[in-house]
Order: structure tokens, then sequence, then C-alpha cells
């Protein structure tokens, strides 16, 4: 009952609140003012019942809690951690779905699907900063862009191949990284935000504008596809040999960042991320770990720069907007931050779902904005949640003879 | 027998507030030294100095970890006060609530190992030895604390003595030569209160480890320490064994109307 008396207020302060807009219309031709009352009235109602839905669902979520609170994901979840056979089997059936497709599917869906595997290794880069070490970039695709102008350049001005600038692409990102990683140490938060975010525009702006280096807005055309063995690949062919690589691209990051995240450093980068004095007081040099932090994850960044440019074989300051960074940022929130098959869902959902639905393509923003308050507001911790590495210690007790 | 730490003439500044002023202190080596006060003597701020956390305005922190000269710490950062044998726990729980209780031990075990980030990426032997080690270690750590079947726990699903008794096995694990403890007892019923004293003392019994705590529990205080330090605005108002203290009419006047009988 009190829940309906407060929707009803939410619903009638909306309808004051947008009573301007929504129901004055000024005919500037006749001179009159039309009111519109309709409006009004959808509005009312359209409100009164949005706001009932939210406060029941946010009720659900309140009783939920005090009783176990164990969610079908979360068992789900518990049941294949617990079982590292059906973790690996589970791995090897995506592997052996992900090899076959392009022996049935399009050119067009193996785009999208490589497009999909590199944002995964973007989120997975990213997730090393954001989910695990805790520090707020909204830059990261400032190294995305330095990974890709680092071959496209190369490419144009001294012909050097894919293979050979791919790990340059990853150094110079890597010193992007630290070079960044230097002037924030001592930020935290919105600060590190706001200064990363600038910092991604800089690198933009850069480029765009520093023409006798980067080609300004019109962007560097005809950049060398990778050379697979020597091979002459049509066109069609070329795009499923660098859909393998990115599918070995993929399990190769997949593997580090597990190895990095249950490693000493990856336990700092937790650590850093719970309480930085705390983790400063226990040892840990918060100077070192955050810089490693940016400059591994800038690292993958600029990797996958080096591929998108050969992949497009065209590039230009306008694919490495703030945008990009929000979508990727949006991949690791969404997944779920620090947890590594959160991440992969985050990026086939962030960059699957709105290739499918092109019909709402005007919406997509709006739809995105509203899916990331949801999930903020009733699953903060992301779809799937950063399980800890258990140890065993069975038998130690005796062993130790204690 | 020497002096682990020697603080000489330390004092601290925020703004106009003199918050530390020139206390002078030492702890000898497995010695047990309480450090108490009214509230806001500045005890913790004291805590902040030693450690790093803040950079003393004046003053000399010596520390001396090995057989060597002691070594003067004043505005290292934390991690090198650390480094250098010194940890300590805090007043308000700081424990990294959404870790494991083993991975909250091996933090402390950090500054002690090396694998490096290639270590990390390819788990050579070298490194994979390492950390078996250090979980042993830090598990063997957690069972003197009796915490050794919470292992897999969060932390923050831990009950309130519990965390309190993770943060010293936190510290333990930096293998310090001087443990500082900020209130350890803080909380805790007279039970657990009781379990704490006998833990204190078997760390220190056990290990080479000098304690330095600040308490406001009397009755831990004068059971467990050798010597007293009494802090008040800032300043250090008495010094010595418990008997001193307990019939020190400035310490009295300090604690006006509270209990300091044990
Ligand atoms: N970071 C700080 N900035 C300003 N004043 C502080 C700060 N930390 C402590 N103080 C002040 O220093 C005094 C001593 O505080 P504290 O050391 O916490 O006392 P205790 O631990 O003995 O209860 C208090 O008056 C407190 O307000
Ligand atoms: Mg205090």
């Amino acid at each position: 009952m009190n829940e309906i008396i407060k929707s009803l207020k939410v619903a009638v302060w909306f309808m004051f609140l947008t009573f301007p807009i929504m129901v004055i219309k000024v005919n500037t031709v006749y001179h009159i003012i039309e009111w519109r009352w309709m409006n009004m009235a959808m509005i009312g109602i359209g409100t009164f019942l949005i706001s009932l839905l939210w406060r029941y669902l946010l009720e659900r979520k309140d009783k939920k809690k005090p009783s176990d609170g164990v969610t079908l994901s979360a068992r789900a979840q518990a049941y294949v951690q617990s079982r590292p056979l059906v973790k690996k089997g589970l791995g090897l059936a995506v592997l052996a779905a992900l090899t076959v497709i392009p022996s049935f599917a399009d050119a067009y869906q193996v785009n999208i699907l490589t497009v999909a595997l590199m944002y995964v290794v973007l989120g997975l880069g990213l997730n090393i900063v954001v989910g695990l070490a805790g520090l707020l970039d909204l830059g990261y695709v400032a190294f995305y862009a330095v990974g890709a102008y680092t071959y496209a350049l190369l490419n144009h001005s001294f012909g050097l191949s894919f293979w050979i600038v791919l790990p340059l692409g990853g150094f110079f990102a890597c010193i992007f990284g630290i070079l960044l990683g230097f002037p924030v140490l001592r930020l935290r938060g919105d600060y590190l935000a706001i200064v990363t975010l600038g910092f991604g525009e800089i690198i933009r702006l850069v480029l765009e504008n520093w023409s006798e280096f980067s080609h300004g807005p019109s962007g560097i055309a005809g950049i060398d596809r990778p050379n697979f063995f020597g091979l002459d690949l049509t066109l069609n062919q070329m795009n499923g040999a660098i859909y393998y690589m990115m599918i070995a691209f993929t399990i190769v990051t997949i593997f580090f960042v597990a190895r990095l995240q249950n490693s000493r450093i990856g336990r700092a980068w937790l650590a850093l991320r719970e309480d930085d004095i705390a983790c400063q007081a226990m040892g840990v040099g918060r100077t070192r770990t955050k810089l490693m932090a940016f400059a591994l994850g800038a690292t993958w960044a600029g990797l996958m720069g080096v591929v998108f440019a050969a992949k497009t074989s065209f590039i230009n300051p306008a694919s490495f907007t703030f945008l990009e960074s929000a979508i990727i940022l949006s991949i690791v929130v969404l997944g779920g931050m620090g947890s590594i098959p959160g991440v992969i869902l985050g990026a086939l959902i962030m960059i699957l779902l709105p290739e499918y639905m092109r019909a709402f393509s005007q919406y997509r923003m709006l739809i995105f904005g509203g899916a990331m308050v949801v999930m903020m507001v009733f699953r903060p911790q992301g779809l799937v949640s950063n399980f800890r590495r258990k140890y065993s210690f069975h038998g130690m007790d005796e062993r130790l003879g204690g | 027998m020497e002096n682990v730490i020697q603080v000489n003439g330390l004092t601290m500044d925020f703004g106009g507030l003199r918050a530390v002023d020139s206390v002078d202190l030492y702890v000898k080596d497995k010695e047990i030294v309480a450090l108490i006060g009214p509230n806001g003597a500045g005890k913790t701020t004291f805590f902040n100095c030693i450690t790093g956390i803040y950079t003393p305005t004046k003053g000399d922190i010596l520390v001396r970890s090995t057989k060597s000269q002691p070594v003067r710490i004043n505005g290292f950062k934390p991690n090198r006060v650390t480094e250098r044998g010194l940890a300590r726990t805090f007043q308000n729980i700081r424990l990294f609530q959404n870790m494991t209780v083993l991975e909250n031990a091996m933090i402390g075990k950090h500054c002690r190992l090396n694998a490096k980030i290639l270590g990390a990426l390819f788990r050579d032997k070298k490194t994979k030895a390492e950390e078996l080690k250090a979980a042993q270690e830090c598990w063997e750590i957690l069972k003197k604390m009796g915490l050794e079947n919470q292992c897999d726990e969060l932390a923050c699903n831990l009950p309130y003595g519990d965390q309190r008794k993770l943060e010293i096995a936190r510290a333990l694990a930096t293998e310090p030569r001087l443990l500082l403890l900020d209130e350890p007892a803080a909380g805790m019923n007279p039970h657990e209160t009781e379990e704490l004293t006998h833990l204190i003392r078997k760390i220190r019994d056990e290990e080479n480890i000098a304690i330095l705590l600040i308490e406001h529990d009397m009755k831990l205080v004068m059971n467990l320490s050798e010597r007293i330090y009494v802090m008040d605005h800032g300043q250090k108002i008495a010094d010595g064994t418990p008997m001193d203290i307990r019939n020190n009419p400035e310490v009295i006047k300090a604690y006006l109307g509270e209990e300091i009988d044990a």
C-alpha cells in the first residue's frame, strides 16, 4: 500500500516535471498554444507502473538476501568451479563450436565473431586494470590506438610486416601505459577516471590534428593484412585465417590472465583494490603494483590494436573515441569485474546482441544505459561473480605433524 | 638486549593540531610493551608515523632489523617499513574483505617473495615452489591463530573476533621483528580477550618478535606488558612497569574516573 502511494508520488512528480515539454506545445505559425493533456496522462500512468515494478523488484532482491541467497547462476558456478573436469569440458565444447562455425556460417558471421573475440581480449586486458587492480580507467582505447597506429605507420612507412610489429605494438602500448601510470599514481576513484578519460581524448586529438605524423582525420589506408606462412589468400580466406588467429589469441590471453590472477602479483592487485592503505602497510609497493597493472592492461590493448589495423586495413582516429572505451568498460562491468568467464560473456553480449538486433540500433545507447543502471542496482557484482581460488590443504595437518 | 625500535622526540602536526608531541619510546628484543591513554591521545597517530603512513614533522625513528646499525626510517613508504621488520594491525579492521583468509595472509608474505611477472605468466618450478612454501607457512600461522579451518572463507564472512585475529595473522606473515597491535581486543568479549592474551604471549614466546600494543582493556595490559607508556594530549606523561603506572598520580588524573585497576 505504502509502495503504491510512493509510486503515485513519483508519477505526479514526473507529470509536473515533464509538463513544459510534453504538454505545452507552442504553435509558432498560428500563435496558439496546444495543450496535449493525453501525453500527461500517459506519462503519469507509465511512470506509475514502472516505479511500481521497480519497487517490487527491489523488495524481492532485499528479501532474497537473508535467506541463503543461492541463485541458480551461483549454484551453477559453484558446480563448475568444484569440478575442474566440467570446466575443461565446457571450455573444449565452446572451442569446438567456435572452430567449426566458419565451415557453415557466411563471411559476415565470421567477421562479427572475430570482432567479438577481439573485444573479449580487450575486455580481459581492461579487466586487469579495472577488475583486478580496481583502477577505473576510462581511456583504455588510447592504448588500442597506440597499437593500431604503430602497425599502420610502421607498415606504411617502412613496410614492416604484421608479425614483427605485433610485439612492437604491445611494447609501445606498454610504455604508454607506464607513462599514463606515473602521473596518476596518487589518484583514486573519480579523479583517476577523469584523468584517464582526458588521456584517451588527448591521444585521439593528437592523432586527429598532427597530420604530418598520423595523416590526420583521413586516416591511413592500404595497411597490409597479416601474412600467413606466405600463402596467397583471398579476402574470405584471409578473414577466416584472422578468425582462427583470434581464437588462438583469446586462448593465450585467457591462459595468461588466469595465471596472473592467481599469482603473487594478482593477489597484490586484488589487495590494492580492496584497501590500498592496508595493502601498503602489509608490504606491497603501491607504485610498482599499479604501474604493472597499467602496463599489462595496455599491452593487451596494443596487441589488439595491431590486429585491428591489420584486419580492417584502414584506420582513422574516429575508431578510437570515448565510446570504444565505454563499451570495453561496460563489458567488464556487465560481465563481472575480475571474473574471466564473466568478461567473456559480457563481450559476447555487448558485441553480438547489437549486431543481431540492428532493428533497434537507434536505441542502442538508451538500452546500454538502462541495462547498466539495472545491473548496478540489482547485480552490482556482474553477471558472473568472481570466485576466489581455493587452496587445498587436505592432509596437510598430518603432514605438518600438527 | 638490543632495542628493536628507538623513537626520539617524535612530533606530528596536523595543521595547527599537535597530535603527537616529542614522544620518546623504545622496545627491546622480545619485549611486550603497552601504549595507553585516553581516546584522542595520539596513540594511533604515533603508530601511523612509525609505520610510514604519515611522515612525522620532527623526530627520529630508528629501527634495527638485523645485527647491523639501526636505520632511520622517517619518510619511508609503508611497504619499506614493513620490509624492515615492522608489521601492524589496524584499530578499525582493514582486512581485504573479498579475499579469502589464506589470501589475506599471503598478502602479508608478499614482501618476502620475489616471483616476477614472467614467473607468474609461465609459472616455472621456482615460482610454484615459492607459492607452495608461502601457502604452507601462512597456513601454519593461521593454525596458530586458530583460523586454519576458515582458510577458504572470505574475510568478510568471519565473525568479528576472528577478523581481529586474521589481522594479527596477516601481520605475522610479513615476518616482523616488531609487531604493532592497535587495540587488538576492541569489541571482544571477556572470553575472547582472555584467549587473545594467551595468543599474544605465545607469539612472543615462540618467535623472536617484540610487541608494542595499544589497548584500553586494563586487565589485558596489566597481565601482558612488561613496560607501559602513557600518553595524553599527544605527550608522554609516564612510563614504567605496570606497578609504577598503576600508582602514578598523573596517570590517574588523566584517566579521571576511568577504571585502572586490573
Ligand atoms: N589525519 C588526521 N588529520 C587531522 N587530525 C588527525 C588526523 N589523525 C588524527 N588526528 C587527530 O589527532 C588526535 C589523535 O588521534 P588518535 O591518534 O587517533 O588518538 P587515539 O588513537 O589515541 O585515540 C585526535 O585529536 C585526532 O582528531
Ligand atoms: Mg586509536
